[in-house]
C-alpha cells in the first residue's frame, strides 16, 4: 500500500515542485469500499481480455453446473432425478439436431456470390464512406428497410455493432435489418478471412473517425464501428459483452456443437426474441459505466436494512440447489447471497441486470427461465426464477437454482421473503432509496467537482453521484460518458498504463487515478488546479470512506 | 365443499396470443402488443363450475423457439394443454398439429386437449377457416372453440370447459366414459362469431394424415 502512495504522487511531482508542502496523500488504510472476503469473482474483465482473446475460450468455472447436478444426484440417491435431468438433456440435443436438419437452405455457391457482391460493393462504398461530403443528401424517411440501411441517416450513426457467423452470415445488427446488409457482412467476413489466411488476426481499421474493432471467437465474428471517444480495447470488451449474451441464450457447448456440425447455420433462429437483449444491452453500454469498469452499482441503503433483507433471503431460501438469491432495483444491487464456493462475476450480474431490464413480462407474473452465465460456467444453464417483490415492479428478486423442478420451492420461497421483508418495511425502504435518486454530487461537498465514478476493486463495486447540471441533457452526458471513456483508455493504455492522470480539457479539468485498491475518475470544472483536484480528490476519499457502508456491500453473506 | 387444483399448460407458436388469454381470465385485461414471455410465467385463478371450485395453476410457455425444447417439463405434470394459434396466421394453425403429436407421444395419457383460435375478432384478416379447425379438434377428440382475448369472447368459458372435461380425480378408469360424455356447450359471449364446440367423441391417434404437414411448415416459417 505505501508504494501506491509514492507511485501516484510520482508523475504530479515532476511538474509541481512546492506540491508536497501542499498536498497529503490519504492515509494509506483509507480505501473506501474495501472488503476482505469477496463479494464477487473479481478478476477484472480488461485484464484478462487479451488471455481471451488468445484462447478464444471462457474457462472460468466450466462444469460447475454439471457438477452440482450431480451432487444433487446423489444426494437424493434416486436414480430417478437424473434420470429426468437426463431425459430433458437429451431432449434439448434432439430438438436441436431437429432444428438444424431443417435448415441448411443456403449453399456455398451463395456465399461465395455474396462475398464478390460485397466486394464489388466495397469501391463504391469508398467514395461514399465520408457522409459530410454529401450534403445534397436529404433524409427521407422511408418505409422500407433497404432503403434504411443505405440512408445517410443509418451512415451516421455513432455506433454500430454487428454480429456474423464464419461463413458470413448476417445474425445481428444493431441499425438496419440484418438480412438487408448481406453485403457489408460478405464485405467484413472477406476481411477478416482474407487476414487469417496468412495465419493472422485482424484486430481492427481505423478509417477517417471511425474505427473498425473485429473479435472472432466460437464461429463468430463480431464488428463494432464506432465514431465515439471509445478505444479499441474499450470497443473489445463492449463485443465480449455481446459475446456473452450471445451464450447467456444458447451456452457455449450448444453454439460450438451447432456451428461444428452445420457450419452454415443460421444462427438467428435460435435467437429469435433475444434481439431486445442485444439492444438492451448496447443501450445500457451507452449509460452505465458500470460495464466500462467491470463492477456493480449497489442501492444505496442503511447498512441495517440491507442486512435484514440478505438475512431474510438466507434464512427463508435456504434451498438445496439454489446457487444465487438477488435482489435488484432498477439496474442496482440490493443484496446477493450466494452458495459457498461459488461466486458471481460482475459480467454475469450485468446480464442478468439486461434480462431484467429488457423485459416488462417479468412484471406480470412469476417466471421460470433458463440462463446461461458465461463467467459461471458456460456450459450449462442456471433455473431463474424472476418475480418482483412490489406492486410497484421495483424490487426484483432473482433465485438461481440447478434444480429444473425447483419452481414451485423458489415459489413459497418468494412468498415468505415478501412477508418478511414487508414486516421490517424493508421493501418501503428500498422504495424511498430509489426516490430518493442515489446522491447529488454536493452532498459530498466538494467545490468544483462535477461528477466522479468510484470503484473499489476488491469487491468489484463502484459509486458515483447523479448526473446534475451540466450535464442533465442526453447530449451533454454522452460528452461526459466519451470523457471516461477517454480518461478510462489514458490510464489503462496497454503500452503504458498510468497510475495519475491529470488532464486539463476545454470545458473540464479530469482526474484519473488508479491504485491497487481503487479507481478514481473525477471530472472538475475547467479552472481547477492540480492541487486542487489532488485536494479534493483526498477529501472525496474520505467522504466515500464514510459512507461506505451505504454505498457498498462490504460483506459477503452465504448461505 | 373441495377445491381441486389443475395444472394447465399453454402452448403454441410465438406471437398467437397466449399470454394475452391468460391475462384475461387471471386478471380480467387487455394489453395490446405485450411483450414476448421468457422462459415461462406461471400464475393461479380460482373458478367455480358447477357448484365445483377449481384452482387453475396455469403456466404460459414462451412461444420462441429456443424455449421448445423446455416444453415438456411443463406439459408432463399438467392434467390439461391449450393448444393456442391465431386465426389470422395459418402458419400457426399448422403449428398446433405438430404440439397436438408431440402431447399424443410424449404427453401424459389422461391430458385434456383444447385448442382456441385466438384473435376471433379481426375477422377481415383471417387465415384460417372455423370449420377446418373445429373438425380437426372433433378428429383428436380436443374441445375447441374460437377466443379473443381482447374483446374476452370465450376466454373464461374455455377454462370452464376444461374443468367440466377433467377426468375423476380417484377413478383411473373412468377415463374414456368421461371423454367420450356429452359435448359442452360454451356460451356465446356477446359476439356471435365465436361458436364452439365440445369435446368430441374418445381420443384417438389418427392425427397421423397431418404429420407431414409440420415438417415443411417449419421449414418455411424460418426462411433462412
Amino acid at each position: 500500500m505505501a508504494t501506491d502512495h509514492r507511485e501516484a504522487e510520482q508523475p504530479v511531482n515532476t511538474s509541481d515542485s512546492d506540491f508536497q508542502e501542499d498536498v497529503e496523500f490519504v492515509e494509506t488504510n483509507c480505501v473506501p469500499g474495501k472488503c476482505n472476503s469477496a463479494v464477487f469473482d473479481t478478476t477484472d474483465e480488461l485484464d484478462d481480455l487479451t488471455l481471451n482473446l488468445a484462447n478464444g475460450v471462457i474457462q472460468n468455472h466450466r462444469g460447475t453446473i454439471t457438477s452440482l447436478i450431480r451432487k444433487r444426484a446423489k444426494r437424493s440417491n434416486t436414480l430417478k432425478d437424473e434420470e429426468a435431468d437426463q431425459d430433458l438433456a437429451n431432449s434439448i440435443a434432439s430438438e436441436e439436431a431437429n432444428s438444424i436438419e431443417q435448415s441448411e437452405l443456403s449453399s456455398e455457391l451463395s456465399e461465395d456470390e455474396n462475398v464478390k457482391n460485397g466486394l464489388e460493393d466495397l469501391s463504391l462504398q469508398d467514395t461514399e464512406s465520408v457522409p459530410e461530403e454529401s450534403p445534397s443528401v436529404t433524409l427521407i424517411p422511408s418505409s422500407s428497410e433497404t432503403d434504411y440501411v443505405n440512408s445517410l441517416e443509418w451512415k451516421q450513426q455513432k455506433k454500430h455493432i454487428f454480429i456474423l457467423s464464419e461463413s458470413g452470415k448476417p445474425i445481428y445488427s444493431r441499425h438496419g435489418s440484418e438480412d438487408k446488409l448481406v453485403t457489408v457482412m460478405g464485405v467484413m467476413q472477406a476481411l477478416v478471412s482474407f487476414v487469417q489466411d496468412d495465419k493472422d488476426n485482424l484486430r481492427s481499421i481505423v478509417a477517417g473517425d471511425h474505427t473498425f474493432v473485429f473479435m472472432n471467437r466460437d464461429h463468430l465474428t463480431f464488428v463494432g464501428v464506432t465514431r465515439g471517444r471509445e478505444s479499441t480495447q474499450q470497443m473489445l470488451l463492449q463485443l465480449t459483452y455481446m459475446y456473452n449474451q450471445v451464450i447467456s441464450v444458447l451456452t457455449h457447448s450448444t453454439l460450438v456443437r451447432t456451428f461444428k456440425q452445420h457450419r452454415n447455420f443460421d444462427l438467428r433462429r435460435p435467437l429469435s426474441g433475444a434481439e431486445k437483449f442485444f439492444d438492451n444491452l448496447l443501450n445500457l453500454m451507452d449509460v452505465e459505466p458500470g460495464l466500462l469498469l467491470t463492477s456493480v452499482r449497489c442501492l444505496p441503503l442503511d447498512s441495517s436494512v440491507r442486512d435484514i433483507v440478505s438475512q431474510t433471503i438466507v434464512q427463508h431460501a435456504k434451498v438445496k440447489d439454489l446457487v444465487f438469491a438477488l435482489i435488484i432495483a432498477q439496474n442496482q444491487l440490493v443484496a446477493l447471497v450466494r452458495m459457498k464456493r461459488y461466486y458471481l462475476h460482475p459480467m454475469d450480474l450485468h446480464l442478468i441486470i439486461n434480462l431484467i431490464n429488457a423485459s416488462e413480462s417479468f412484471k406480470a407474473a412469476e417466471s421460470w427461465t433458463p440462463i446461461c452465465l458465461p463467467k459461471f460456467d458456460a456450459t450449462g444453464f442456471l433455473q431463474a426464477y424472476v418475480s418482483y417483490l412490489d406492486e410497484e415492479c421495483q424490487s426484483c428478486l432473482l433465485l438461481l437454482s440447478v434444480d429444473i423442478e425447483a419452481f414451485y420451492t423458489l415459489s413459497e420461497c418468494r412468498a415468505k421473503i415478501k412477508e418478511r421483508l414487508d414486516r421490517y418495511n424493508a421493501l418501503t425502504a428500498i422504495g424511498n432509496s430509489l426516490q430518493r435518486h442515489s446522491y447529488s454530487v454536493q452532498q459530498c461537498s466538494i467545490g468544483d467537482l462535477r461528477h466522479f465514478l468510484y470503484k473499489a476493486r476488491s469487491t468489484a463495486q463502484y459509486t458515483s453521484p447523479e448526473l446534475g447540471p451540466p450535464y442533465n441533457t442526453p447530449e451533454q452526458q454522452d460528452r461526459l460518458f466519451g470523457l471516461y471513456h477517454f480518461l478510462h483508455d489514458k490510464v489503462h493504455s496497454v503500452s503504458r498504463p498510468l497510475k495519475l492522470l491529470y488532464h486539463v480539457g476545454k470545458y473540464e479539468t479530469l482526474l484519473g487515478w488508479v491504485t491497487q485498491g481503487f479507481e478514481l475518475y473525477a471530472v472538475f470544472g475547467p479552472l481547477v488546479t492540480k492541487n486542487v483536484a489532488i485536494h479534493a480528490v483526498n477529501k472525496l476519499l474520505r467522504w466515500i470512506k464514510r459512507e461506505e457502508d451505504r454505498l457498498f456491500i462490504l460483506s459477503s453473506v452465504t448461505f | 365443499m373441495s377445491m381441486r387444483d389443475v395444472k394447465v399448460c399453454l402452448l403454441g407458436e410465438s406471437g398467437v396470443g397466449k399470454s394475452s388469454i391468460v391475462m384475461r381470465f387471471v386478471a380480467d385485461k387487455f394489453k395490446q402488443a405485450l411483450e414476448s414471455t421468457i422462459g415461462a410465467s406461471f400464475m393461479t385463478k380460482t373458478i367455480l363450475v358447477d357448484e365445483n371450485t377449481y384452482k387453475f395453476q396455469i403456466w404460459d410457455t414462451a412461444g420462441q423457439e429456443k424455449y421448445r425444447a423446455l416444453a415438456p417439463m411443463y406439459y408432463r405434470g399438467s392434467s390439461a394443454a391449450i393448444i393456442v394459434y391465431d386465426v389470422t396466421r395459418e402458419a400457426s394453425f399448422l403449428a398446433v398439429k405438430g404440439w397436438v403429436n408431440e402431447l399424443q407421444r410424449h404427453g401424459p395419457s389422461r391430458i385434456v386437449l383444447a385448442i382456441a383460435g385466438n384473435k376471433c375478432d379481426l375477422e377481415d384478416l383471417r387465415e384460417v377457416r372455423e370449420k377446418d379447425a373445429q373438425e380437426y379438434a372433433k378428429e383428436i377428440g380436443a374441445i375447441f372453440c374460437e377466443t379473443s382475448a381482447m374483446t374476452s369472447v370465450n376466454v373464461a368459458e374455455l377454462f370452464q370447459a376444461i374443468a367440466r372435461l377433467l377426468p375423476p380425480e380417484d377413478a383411473t378408469d373412468s377415463l374414456d366414459q368421461q371423454r367420450g360424455g356429452s359435448n359442452i356447450k360454451l356460451r356465446n359471449n356477446r359476439s356471435n362469431r365465436g361458436r364452439c364446440c365440445g369435446g368430441g367423441p374418445a381420443a384417438g391417434d389418427d392425427g397421423g394424415g397431418l404429420q407431414a404437414s409440420r415438417r415443411s411448415q417449419r421449414g418455411t416459417s424460418y426462411p433462412s
